[in-house]
């Protein structure tokens, strides 16, 4: 492998890596508060993908604006997904809700093929992201420099918030313990809500950029990145956000540098991502960075 | 200032408060003694709308809050501070603080609140940046305590505040409660240590699975042979 190749298939890495930790923050915010993998996380992605192709192919919306309305939406979206499917099922047995999580996927995914058929549409790519750069003999799309600043910007944000405001404070408190939290006062049920509507706002934005990388929209597109963002985050240690970046980069990074380096692997990529999780699930459950489980009393 | 009528509360499929009624007027140091399981907890949890009353009213001046949110318990100025301490470990001593006035916005008076509370407590003072997870259980107790007060409480509840802490730890926290007290505090206090809490309190009711069987002065109380018998091990 030259140099060139591998730089391109290592910014390649680091843009997959930074779509797979804004994905992944959403599943382990909502773990960390409601101890509950959300699985119709990855749905998140197909809604937002297709509110923003419809929002620029019927109404011709600017894409800035179709964008953003399609980020508002599927953040209204994850609230009411929380607010129907699991508030109701707080009190019940964990694996409960997790069913009813399972069941709001299937839902979603097939309520996308009556809605907008199973055949696949073309995402277009608003010519900011398309264009491309040839350095040093590295060609690259913009998309690929886009991706991992807008990554880390909402981290710097998101870190920020969680850190530094009251409402950080407060779903801090609230993802260790309800009753005292309500105690001070705090509104449980809605510092739950902003967290689905934070975690479901960056799976959008994670999904806007997504199908723009992978421009093909299917009802079940949000199924394999939903699950690979699952597996970041449980590799960075679920209920931890810089976990959950640190794992996405990892996944990301490896997935496609094996590939580079081992073409013939390049059919077993997806196998990769679920070796590695059952590697972790053996190895060290908690991940890499995740929380301890005995705690002082 | 806050008065409960036959109060009846299930929980877990247990009638645990069985028509309890009480009165905690302004000013007053009122406390509930009893033995483990006796619905001690219950009555404060139930005051705090963390569980339901199935019968019964709860009246906080002149209002009954028997179906409000805990939220809006908490608004009207009730404050718990609940039993085992239940300090956030893995927010610092100041953000414990800080979310005590979740609910007040007037920065400037939150900051000498805070200073306040540094001055009943300086140990939290030097603790400041710890997170309160590494505090010893002493100092735990002290940080509920302040940050029950930083929501500017009209009455304070506390469920056991002694419980598990060391005798001279004990002392002090009893110290602290008097000197809010003096402050102008209203408090409902209740503690398994039934003779450190008759000696300081105005007036004290006795719970026994459920029910009230016995009330009267501290003193009365304390001199009261059924009492001494049953909770001060004489």
């Amino acid at each position: 492998m030259t140099l060139q190749e591998f730089l391109q298939n290592f910014a390649n890495g680091i843009s997959l890596g930074s779509l797979y930790a804004l994905i992944a923050i959403g599943y382990t915010m909502v773990y960390g508060i409601l101890r509950l993998i959300n699985f119709a996380h990855g749905e998140m992605i197909m809604v937002a993908a297709y509110i923003a192709f419809y929002t620029v192919f019927i109404f011709s919306m600017p894409w800035y604006i179709s964008f953003f309305i399609a980020i508002i939406i599927t953040t209204i979206v994850g609230i009411l997904v929380e607010r129907l499917a699991y508030k109701p099922l707080r009190s019940s047995p964990r694996v409960t809700i997790l069913i009813s999580a399972i069941g709001v996927s299937f839902f979603l995914q097939n309520l996308g093929i009556v809605l907008f058929t199973g055949r696949p549409k073309a995402f277009q790519v608003p010519t900011l992201f398309s264009q491309v750069y040839t350095i040093k003999g590295v060609n690259i799309v913009s998309l690929t420099f886009f991706i991992p600043t807008i990554t880390v910007v909402l981290l710097i944000l998101l870190v920020y918030v969680i850190n530094n405001t009251k409402i950080g404070m407060a779903m801090r408190a609230v993802a260790k313990d309800y009753d005292t939290s309500s105690l001070m006062g705090i509104d449980v049920n809605k510092i739950i809500s902003v967290t689905f509507g934070i975690g479901s706002a960056l799976a959008a934005i994670g999904g806007i950029m997504w199908s723009m990388k992978f421009p093909q929209l299917t009802p079940t597109m949000g199924l394999m990145p939903g699950l690979k963002c699952f597996i970041a985050a449980v590799l960075g240690g679920i209920g931890n956000i810089t976990g959950a970046v640190v794992g996405g980069f990892i996944l990301g990074l490896t997935e496609i540098l094996l590939v580079a380096f081992l073409p013939d692997l390049s059919g077993y990529r997806d196998a990769f991502a679920f070796i590695l999780l059952i590697l972790i699930l053996l190895v060290k459950p908690t991940g890499i960075l995740g929380e301890k489980i005995a705690e002082k009393v | 200032m806050l008065k409960i009528n036959n109060l009846h509360v299930y929980y877990g499929g247990i009638h645990a408060l069985k028509g309890i009624s009480l009165e905690v007027p302004e000013n007053k140091i009122i406390t509930l003694i009893g033995a483990n399981g006796a619905g001690k907890s219950t009555t404060l949890r139930a005051i705090s709308r963390l569980v339901s009353a199935s019968e019964g009213e709860i009246i906080f001046n002149n209002e009954d809050i028997s179906k409000l949110k805990t939220t809006e318990v908490v608004k009207r100025g009730i404050t718990l501070v609940p039993e085992g301490r239940r300090v956030f470990p893995d927010l610092t001593v100041l953000e414990n603080l800080k979310l005590g006035a979740y609910l007040r916005n007037d920065k400037k008076a939150i900051k000498d609140d805070i200073n306040h509370v540094y001055e009943f407590f300086p140990r939290l003072k030097e603790r400041e940046w710890q997170l309160a997870g590494t505090l010893s259980g002493g100092e735990q107790q002290m940080l509920a305590i302040g940050r029950a007060l930083m929501s500017k409480p009209k009455l304070l509840m506390m469920d056991e505040p002694s419980l598990g802490l060391a005798p001279l730890i004990v002392q002090d926290v009893f110290e602290i409660i008097k000197m809010i007290h003096q402050e102008g505090m209203t408090i409902l206090l209740i503690e398994q240590n039934a003779m450190a809490a008759l000696k300081i309190a105005d007036y004290g009711y006795v719970l026994e699975t459920g029910t009230i069987t016995l009330e009267g002065t501290g003193q009365e109380l304390l001199n009261n042979e059924q009492v001494k018998k049953a909770y001060l091990g004489e």
